[in-house]
């Protein structure tokens, strides 16, 4: 509905903050993994790497996170009925997503520019993989959202659950390297597939890529639909104040 | 016209399902006055929520007939950490209404002045009630609730209330709630006494405040 709730950023001096922060992060773990050579045994250019891998990274975490405990600061605005649970949700989520994909596409082009990292090789895949996150990005976020509703225990929950979830999510590694049986496994995570998607959009044939298109829809779908009906169950137990 | 058939309400407590509104019915014509009467802890504002919107109703229906405001009510419906002029133009845009429009009455309303510049949550109560009241005056509504707020403020801003709510838009609908039997004598047509969730209407302000007082004992 009025998910214009563009406010979160006018009472600080920059809305620059969106994206600068996403971006932070990236560079720092570029110039980490860089500096320790860190291409975890492999010949592929880590500044594409680990820019592909961190902002994959940071678009679902910090959906999540920015959703957990949404709900509390804004309390006040459910007073008026047209601003409902799933507005806050949304704008905060459209915020992050927003942050994350200018990030993403500032660095690859400032890098690019200077010659840290190739051109990627096909931008409808990146694209492609990208939307897919992005949606993932929004389900996990409505569902984190509304759980902390129901008990502020989810949050810490998934504080954990984040920092377990980042090493596996594929960002810090390729699945052609594990070992087959560890793939078979590895694949069950839905966020290995998008980060599989954009990284074999950006090398093309440098890599062998695994994904599959099916279990992204799945993953998508479900996780969107589980959110939602959380979310309906949630403005159904909120009160404002 | 606003129409509540069979109303209830039910929250979760730590101890269980608790009803808070029991079948209640209400009809609210254009243009009328009516006050609802309760004692601490009746209902009063959760009923008031819930024909505003705020809140959805356990089960029963609701049908709003003409644009209601939110509930006016002491603390509420501002964002905290934003100014007054931000919750203003955020108010507006939610409503659908002009905010640009809306700031010159805003701030002479108020008379917050400086303060209307800074964030919300540094306001006292007093000051909060009197940008709810300016805010709610700037957004033309059809009908007004109110939660007992204009019993804040000095006498001064009460006759300015007093004035741009029974002069100026004396055409309008009025609910109001309140636990002072003489405020609704005062200002409305016909009132209701909620007791224990259950809403006892009356065509007579008078016969309301007697019985009223009857349910005291």
């Amino acid at each position: 509905m009025r998910e214009i709730l563009t406010r979160y950023g006018r009472h600080n001096v920059g809305f620059l903050w969106i994206f600068f922060e996403p971006m932070m992060f990236t560079l720092g773990v570029t110039g980490l993994w860089t500096a320790l050579k860190a291409t975890h045994g492999s010949t592929l250019p880590i500044t594409a790497f680990a820019v592909s891998g961190y902002s994959s990274v940071l678009l679902w975490r910090n959906c999540a996170s920015r959703c957990a405990l949404a709900i509390l600061p804004n309390q006040t605005l459910l007073y008026h009925r047209n601003v409902r649970v799933m507005d806050i949700f949304l704008s905060r989520v459209l915020l992050e997503i927003s942050g994350a994909t200018i990030s993403l596409l500032f660095l690859t082009v400032v890098f690019t520019t200077v010659g840290l990292m190739a051109p990627p090789d096909n931008i409808a895949l990146i694209v492609l993989g990208w939307i897919y996150m992005a949606l993932f990005g929004v389900g996990l976020g409505f569902t984190i959202g509304a759980l902390t509703e129901r008990s502020e225990m989810t949050e810490r929950i998934w504080h954990t659950a984040a920092y377990l979830l980042f090493p596996l999510s594929g960002a810090v590694f390729m699945v052609d390297w594990l070992p087959a049986s560890a793939q078979k496994i590895i694949l069950f995570i839905p966020m290995v597939h998008g980060v599989e998607m954009i990284r074999s959009g950006y090398f093309g044939a440098l890599v062998k890529p695994h994904y599959d298109v099916g279990y992204m829809v799945l993953c998508d779908s479900t996780i969107l639909l589980i959110g939602l009906w959380l979310v309906k169950d949630a403005s159904q137990r909120v009160e404002p104040e | 016209m606003i129409e509540l058939q069979n109303l209830n309400k039910a929250y979760h407590t730590r101890q269980g399902q608790r009803t808070v509104l029991n079948g209640v019915n209400l009809t609210v014509e254009k243009g009328e006055k009516v006050g609802i009467l309760g004692r601490n802890g009746a209902g009063k504002s959760t009923l008031i929520r819930l024909i505003s919107g705020a809140e959805l109703p356990t089960s029963g229906r609701l049908r709003r007939g003409m644009s209601v405001s939110w509930p006016l009510a002491f603390g509420g419906a501002f964002q905290g950490s934003l100014t007054g002029l931000d919750n203003l133009r955020f108010i507006c845009r939610v409503y659908g209404s002009d905010a640009k429009a809306a700031e010159p009455f805003v701030e002479e309303f108020s008379e917050l002045g400086y303060y209307l510049r800074e964030p919300v949550k540094t306001y006292s109560a007093g000051m909060r009630a009197r940008l709810a009241f300016a805010l709610s005056m700037a957004i033309e509504f059809d009908c007004f609730l109110i939660d007992e707020i204009i019993a804040v403020g000095d006498s001064r801003f009460h006759a300015k209330c007093h004035d741009e709510l029974f002069g100026k838009r004396g055409d309008r609908a009025l609910i109001i709630v309140s636990h002072d039997a003489g405020y609704i004598r005062e200002y409305c047509d016909r009132a209701a006494v909620l007791v224990k969730g259950n809403l006892h209407s009356f065509t007579d302000v008078d016969e309301a405040f007697a019985f009223y007082q009857g349910s005291e004992n």
